[in-house]
């Protein structure tokens, strides 16, 4: 289901990406369901809770049961989490079109769907922690961890920033005003990034990289290190959306520093999975899945050094309300969240189809390059394109009068944005192939029960 | 700080932050030295062949930490950040957006000075001043009267040579320092319906030169008289101390189609904010009297070549 939703959130940004370039896409002559601000959310929902989501879904189940050597507890509640998103996903792509809101960013998903999630949520991690309580080995395997960690932090972000004083069953207002409303918002969703987008996918890493290079993870301590500090200092982030607006001075500055403070700890989790490489980097040569797995690290290296810098003031002074941030987050998108899952899932489908890899193995070769230069392109025509809406913004004349209008800037990026649509058209078309191959794959295996491993030396409880 | 009641928060916020710093660095010191299980440990193998090494921490990745965090130390001490505490910077947002603003004043205030000396007919006849008008205009006006300045529907064309509040510069600088609301109530009852409705268009138009129907002039006319002249006037040419337009000009605002016209018999303006504000807002407390000033003259100067 992942590489489905995949495909529609890919699909719901290409076409938003075409309403910016030319407005007749919105078909507000034919009906208001499909302009700009309704399938923005769409697009986001949709590929950070149903492909995200998903992908999170199915590798934490596998690796936990791996790695603790056990079945899942209650197998029956894991059924209802797979059903019970489905439904959720299917509610939102019905409710955000028809103009069902919130209004607050990635939690736009009206009263009665987030009490749906809340309930597949507490499931979800009675299923997770279940099985890690009656796992067979001693030690919790780092993975875990970071599902367990990104587990626990949403389940806390959504109730909280959820809070809400229902209206009718389709209409609801938050239970903070003002400021105050601002900052739970943005701590819930800088941290559903920290949390959804880097600790789960951190845990996709910590499995699948050693897996697939077939070599120990390079330093247990940095682990420990890295994962306390990185979920430590998350929590902080949040202000950083909210520089230079009507936050306290003091806020701000907080969100600020532990923002940079987060470098060290995101490259941490960088430094752990490209070092497990040491040794194998000769294997990069013939394994697309490898490839996938390495340029992920890259772009999450790339985007958590990114993310640190733009929220220093003064830089985000400059690139704050530019498409300099729809770059950033399409670099950690694109690059960190989508090659993980894909390198996972092209690992992860042909062993639970009884088979040792997927149809086409070159494929995934061609799936990888289409989808690296669409990466490359999109990231690229937004950095340009956001620096220069900067720059013209804040341009001066002598005479103290702005050099442009806000309508030239529109105008000087136009380029940029064909660009950035031929980018997002390339990953999209990587995706479908994927999906190709995945068909293909399910079609020559069958569906097994994979065995867990048994415990190499005795448990120790 | 407003946002603390009691010092309670105040303290609050500076240990949970000083304890935070102490936290990140208890884990790079201590926990990043512990020697920890061997690679050989059986308890660290998972998965078959999944299992665990335990290098030492990269030591330029711990310099890396240590450079975040002793930047953060400093930050702490020099700007605002923990609780209440101010940093010994002196460091605020909204200062340094005055500061910003005070040194652009400064530096502009002799050119401001200078135009605000000379008159709109000289000033528009100026292009560097026009210059800075015309960049004025674009990042302020334009966005209703259109870059061109001849507007659109429901926001007045500047170059047509109506005015509706009176085109002298006394007029048009108090049109932009103060803003105008010109309200018309509806008057769709009180001309009798719909077939006054089309009747008042009708005349409307007779005396626009447009095209309309004969056989209605008459009863328009006198509902003109009875309804409308009192602020369009009795010969419909407007009264600009209110802001009522001008009927014979062929200049129409808010639209010149039979029906167009209809809608605003029936709606009135401003009459009710359910149905669009046209007001246009006062620009006193954005835009300074200079560049009030300026603005006139290329607003006057479109219409007095």
């Amino acid at each position: 289901m992942a590489v489905i939703w995949g495909i529609v959130g890919l699909l719901v940004g290409i076409i938003i990406s075409l309403q910016l370039l030319m407005p007749a896409f919105n078909f507000d002559f034919l009906t208001p369901w499909l302009s700009y601000g309704r399938l923005r959310p769409l697009h986001t929902n949709a590929i950070i809770f149903a492909f995200g989501g998903c992908a999170l879904f199915a590798t934490s189940y596998y690796v936990v049961q791996r790695t603790c050597q056990t079945r899942l507890f209650a197998g029956g509640l894991a059924a209802f989490t797979f059903w019970g998103w489905q439904v959720v996903i299917l509610l939102a792509a019905l409710s955000l079109p028809l103009g069902l809101s919130t209004g607050k960013e990635y939690a736009e998903l009206e009263w009665p769907i987030k009490l749906l999630i809340a309930i597949v949520w507490v499931s979800y991690a009675v299923v997770f922690f279940g099985t890690i309580v009656k796992r067979r080995t001693q030690h919790i395997y780092v993975a875990n961890w970071f599902f367990g960690a990104m587990i626990l932090a949403i389940a806390l972000l959504h109730i909280v920033n959820s809070a809400v004083m229902p209206i009718t069953l389709f209409k609801s207002y938050s239970a903070y005003a003002g400021v105050q409303d601002a900052m739970v918002q943005w701590w819930y969703g800088h941290n559903a990034v920290g949390f959804f987008l880097t600790a789960g996918f951190l845990g996709m890493m910590y499995y699948f990289v050693p897996k697939q290079v077939g070599r120990p993870i390079y330093s247990y301590r940095l682990s420990v290190v890295h994962f306390w500090a990185l979920i430590f200092t998350y929590m902080w982030a949040g202000p950083h959306h909210l520089l230079y607006t009507a936050l306290p001075d003091w806020a701000q500055t907080l969100g600020m520093l532990f923002s940079v403070i987060l470098l060290a700890p995101s490259w941490g989790g960088m430094i752990n999975g490209i070092m497990t490489m040491s040794g194998s980097w000769y294997k990069l040569r013939d394994d697309p899945i490898l490839k996938f797995l390495i340029v992920a690290l890259s772009f999450y290296g790339m985007s958590t050094f990114e993310g640190p810098a733009l929220s220093v003031k003064t830089i985000n002074a400059l690139s704050h309300y530019t498409d300099w941030t729809i770059g950033h987050v399409h670099s950690g998108a694109l690059g960190w969240v989508g090659f993980i899952t894909m390198g996972s899932l092209y690992y992860l489908i042909p062993r639970l189809y009884g088979r040792t890899e997927m149809w086409s193995v070159k494929l995934i070769n061609t799936h990888f390059w289409i989808a690296t230069i669409g990466i490359v392109l999109y990231v690229a025509a937004l950095w340009i394109a956001g620096v220069m809406q900067g720059l013209m913004w804040r341009a001066v004349n002598d005479d103290g009068t702005l050099t442009y209008t806000f309508i030239q800037g529109v105008v000087a990026s136009m380029p940029f944005y064909w660009i950035r649509l031929v980018g997002g058209l390339l990953y999209f078309i990587g995706m479908v192939l994927m999906c190709f191959n995945m068909i293909k794959t399910i079609g020559q295996g069958k569906s097994v029960d994979v065995a867990v491993p048994m415990p190499t030396a005795p448990a120790h409880a | 700080m407003s946002d603390f009641t009691s010092n309670f928060w105040n303290y609050y916020i500076v240990i949970l932050t000083v304890l935070g710093l102490i936290f990140c660095i208890w884990l790079l010191v201590a926990v990043g030295k512990r020697e920890g299980a061997k690679a050989s440990d059986p308890s660290h193998v998972w998965d078959g062949d999944l299992t665990e090494l335990n290098n030492q921490l990269p030591g330029w990745w711990r310099w890396l930490f240590w450079v975040v965090l002793i930047f953060s130390i400093g930050y702490l001490i020099y700007y605002p950040g923990l609780g209440a505490f101010k940093g010994i910077g002196g460091w605020t947002q909204i200062g340094q957006f005055n500061q910003e603003m005070n040194d652009l004043d400064a530096k502009t205030k002799p050119m401001y000075d200078s135009y605000l000396a000379m008159g709109v007919a000289d000033l528009s006849k100026n292009q560097k001043a026009m210059g800075t008008a015309e960049n004025i205009f674009l990042n302020n006006c334009a966005r209703c009267h259109g870059s061109d300045a001849r507007g659109t529907t429901g926001f007045p064309s500047l170059r047509s040579g109506a005015w509706s509040w009176g085109g002298e510069p006394a007029e048009i600088e108090q049109s932009i320092t103060e803003g105008r609301t010109g309200v018309m109530t509806p008057m769709a009852d009180a001309v009798g319906g719909p077939e006054g409705v089309k009747a008042v268009v009708a005349y409307m138009r007779s005396i626009s030169n447009l095209d309309h129907d004969m056989a209605m002039i008459a009863q328009g006319e006198k509902l003109f008289a009875d309804n409308c002249a009192a602020c369009h006037g009795a010969d419909g040419k407007g009264m600009k101390e209110i802001g009522a337009p001008n009927l014979t000009d062929s200049v129409w605002i808010h639209g010149g189609t039979p029906k167009a016209m209809e809608a605003v018999v029936v709606k009135g303006l401003n009459s009710d904010l359910k149905d669009g504000d046209f007001a246009m807002p006062a620009q006193k407390d954005v835009l300074s009297k200079g560049q009030i000033h300026l603005l006139t003259a290329y607003v006057w100067g479109m219409t007095h070549k």
